[in-house]
């Protein structure tokens, strides 16, 4: 099993306050891992460590080793805007741009320089929403704004977008605590066909969710890794008292 | 119950006040509309009288098909002075320079006008159209009262009876006033025009938004979504905020020391009058600005960050674009105040007495605001209603850029 991503001693800091301890997880590659725990226990900050998405918060102050293919993140030998094409991330509520279901989808893509045809172009917009299973609903209105979609239609363009970059990492943060139960059956039988190609972290809030689309899960609570494994060990007998406690339903 | 009935009524009082309040701003502008109209649509028309003219070549000293320089260097005195003794042969001499007074006395470069435009005129006789003198205009349009004591008014008996006869006889005319809308200030009311102060007003508002709009644009960009949090951005953003709650006249005396004393910049000029505007437009963009740019959502931000964009290309391609209209809203709000505005205009000279309009932004001009201000202390009674013609203008002028505004917002306005 090929690592996609090694973390080691991760410790981010909000000013004073610190909200991941020590943490070092890996991420094998092809596979879903789901980060389950608590609010505020740091699973979504730890998400935004790897694909350098807090650099944007002035505060927040990263320590330890992030690496992908042996590459440390935070080094200078790469640029974020490298990194980020290479891990994609779909957010919590549906983002698209309000512009044309085809422009989103290009944009990534466009502004990366991968080709500067139209008809190629054309390809990849045509192939990332067909992996994103949204091909058939809007091949005939790519012209229309990405916001007039259904909020689940919504959130497959977000991912549509996220692959026509083509990264090797896919982060999604709670990717469907916005959306209906029809509509996130949809979004979790595209992430178990998504894993063949890409490797997928998935922060959920949702037990069941987690059982449901991950190979592997990680327990957080309060800033600390509790446990991690395969996740029907984890949703079965884990080791740890309090990952019994939160998987049951006892807190949390 | 007895709450919830105390509750209702307390919500049909508010509903009154409101009722109330929005009347009485809606009674406050219809005077003032009703009021401007009424005394200043009377400014876009001239009375005119229909007089035979006479284009004696000897009396112009003219040659047979005479070269436009020719016409204009002639003289017409003699030419008029003939043409009335002979249209009025029955009065004496003294009445007929009576008679002449009821015309604007710049009689005679209208008729070379005349002769300019048709040269074909020459030894002919045409009734044409001439302009009649301010007095007796205000007294056609009704707005004098022509039945004070004699003493007391301008015209004289005798010239009234002319006048009268002259309406018996249909030979006077409500025409449209061009020259209005054509020519610059001047000591007459009856070829005094706002063209040099529109112009004026033009050229000053397109420095002002060709400096202010780029700058604020620049400057809201980088303190939103560059500059990082600290003690000069705080000190910066204070400053600002205080900045477009400066009184203008303030702009003013910085634009004098600064740009015309420090500087040396032609005084006068809607240049200079442009880029003391901009100094004050500035502020009210930037905050307008830099409000549209925060009212931006994150996740737009985030979306497009994460697809690996630069800070330049969210800001440009994503956030620009969404706080356009209403940055551009802010704008046109900042550059109607700024048409508007006359106190910073008196202190760097755009006051003047300006008689020719102006090409170029390097000349110098007046604005329309300033201009209504030097009409209002004329003496003459003509520019009364040729200062409300021009704040119609000035009003219609605003609520056209409203609309443009609103026009704009909606163009590119985009929900997400």
């Amino acid at each position: 099993m090929v690592n996609a991503i090694t973390t080691e001693n991760v410790n981010v800091f909000y000013g004073d306050k610190q909200a991941i301890n020590n943490i070092s997880l890996n991420f094998l590659k092809n596979k879903v891992t789901a980060l389950i725990g608590p609010s505020g226990c740091g699973k979504s900050t730890f998400l935004r460590c790897l694909n350098r998405m807090n650099d944007v918060i002035e505060i927040c102050r990263v320590e330890g080793k992030i690496s992908i293919n042996d590459q440390d993140i935070y080094k200078d030998q790469i640029e974020v805007e490298q990194l980020r094409e290479k891990v994609g991330m779909v957010f919590q509520k549906p983002n698209p741009f309000p512009k044309s279901i085809y422009d989103n989808v290009a944009y990534g893509p466009r502004i990366h320089g991968f080709t500067d045809k139209k008809n190629e172009m054309d390809e990849i917009v045509a192939t990332a929403l067909k992996k994103a299973g949204l091909f058939e609903e809007v091949k005939d209105r790519l012209n229309d704004l990405g916001t007039s979609l259904s909020g689940g239609q919504q959130q497959r363009l977000c991912i549509a977008r996220a692959i026509a970059v083509k990264p090797e990492v896919i982060l999604m943060d709670e990717p469907c605590s916005a959306l209906d139960p029809i509509a996130t059956s949809i979004i979790e039988e595209l992430i178990t066909e998504l894993k063949e190609s890409y490797t997928i972290i998935i922060v959920t809030h949702s037990m069941q969710q987690a059982a449901r689309v991950s190979d592997k899960t990680a327990f957080f609570h309060l800033g600390n890794l509790i446990e991690e494994g395969d996740t029907t060990k984890i949703f079965t007998k884990p080791d740890n008292q309090k990952t019994n406690d939160y998987i049951t339903g006892r807190f949390g | 119950m007895t709450n919830l009935i105390k509750r209702k009524k307390a919500e049909r009082r508010f509903q009154l006040y409101g009722i109330f309040a929005v009347s009485l701003s809606l009674l406050f502008v219809l005077t003032l509309i009703v009021n401007i109209f009424s005394s200043g649509i009377g400014g876009f028309y001239k009375t005119s009288f229909l007089m035979e003219i006479h284009f004696d070549q000897k009396l112009l000293k003219l040659e047979d098909n005479p070269s436009s320089e020719q016409i204009e260097d002639a003289s017409f005195r003699k030419l008029i002075s003939y043409n009335f003794k002979e249209n009025f042969s029955q009065y004496s001499k003294d009445e007929i320079k009576q008679i002449k007074k009821l015309f604007y006395r710049k009689i005679d470069k209208e008729t070379q006008s005349y002769l300019l435009k048709n040269p074909q005129y020459l030894n002919q006789k045409v009734e044409l159209l001439f302009t009649a003198s301010t007095d007796i205009d205000q007294i056609h349009k009704g707005n004098f009262n022509r039945n004070i004591p004699e003493k007391q008014r301008s015209i004289n008996n005798f010239q009234l009876g002319i006048y009268d006869q002259f309406i018996e006889t249909g030979k006077v005319k409500k025409v449209f006033n061009k020259r209005y809308f054509t020519s610059g200030d001047s000591r007459d009311p009856e070829s005094a025009g706002v063209a040099s102060s529109v112009m004026g007003s033009v050229f000053t508002i397109l420095i002002c938004f060709l400096l202010s709009f780029p700058i604020a644009i620049f400057a809201s960009i980088y303190l939103e979504e560059f500059a990082k949090s600290g003690k000069v951005t705080d000190l910066i953003e204070i400053n600002i905020n205080n900045l477009a709650a400066v009184p203008s006249i303030i702009f003013g005396l910085l634009g004098l020391g600064i740009l015309l004393n420090f500087f040396g910049l032609p005084r006068s000029t809607s240049l200079v009058g442009g880029m003391v505007l901009s100094f004050m437009t500035l502020p009210t963009i930037i905050v307008a600005c830099r409000s549209s740019l925060r009212a931006v959502p994150p996740s737009i931000r985030e979306g497009a960050l994460a697809l690996g964009a630069t800070k330049n290309q969210v800001v440009f391609h994503h956030v620009l674009p969404l706080a356009m209209p209403g940055t551009l809203t802010g704008t046109i709000i900042g550059l109607a105040r700024a048409v508007g505005e006359t106190a910073p205009l008196l202190m760097i000279g755009m006051v003047a007495f300006i008689m020719n309009v102006p090409s170029t932004p390097l000349e110098p001009a007046v604005g329309m605001p300033a201009q209504i201000y030097l009409w209002s202390e004329s003496a003459e009674r003509g520019f009364i209603e040729k200062t409300s013609s021009a704040i119609i203008l000035l009003l219609i002028f605003l609520i056209v850029v409203n609309f443009v505004s609103v026009y704009f917002r909606k163009k590119y306005e985009k929900k997400w």
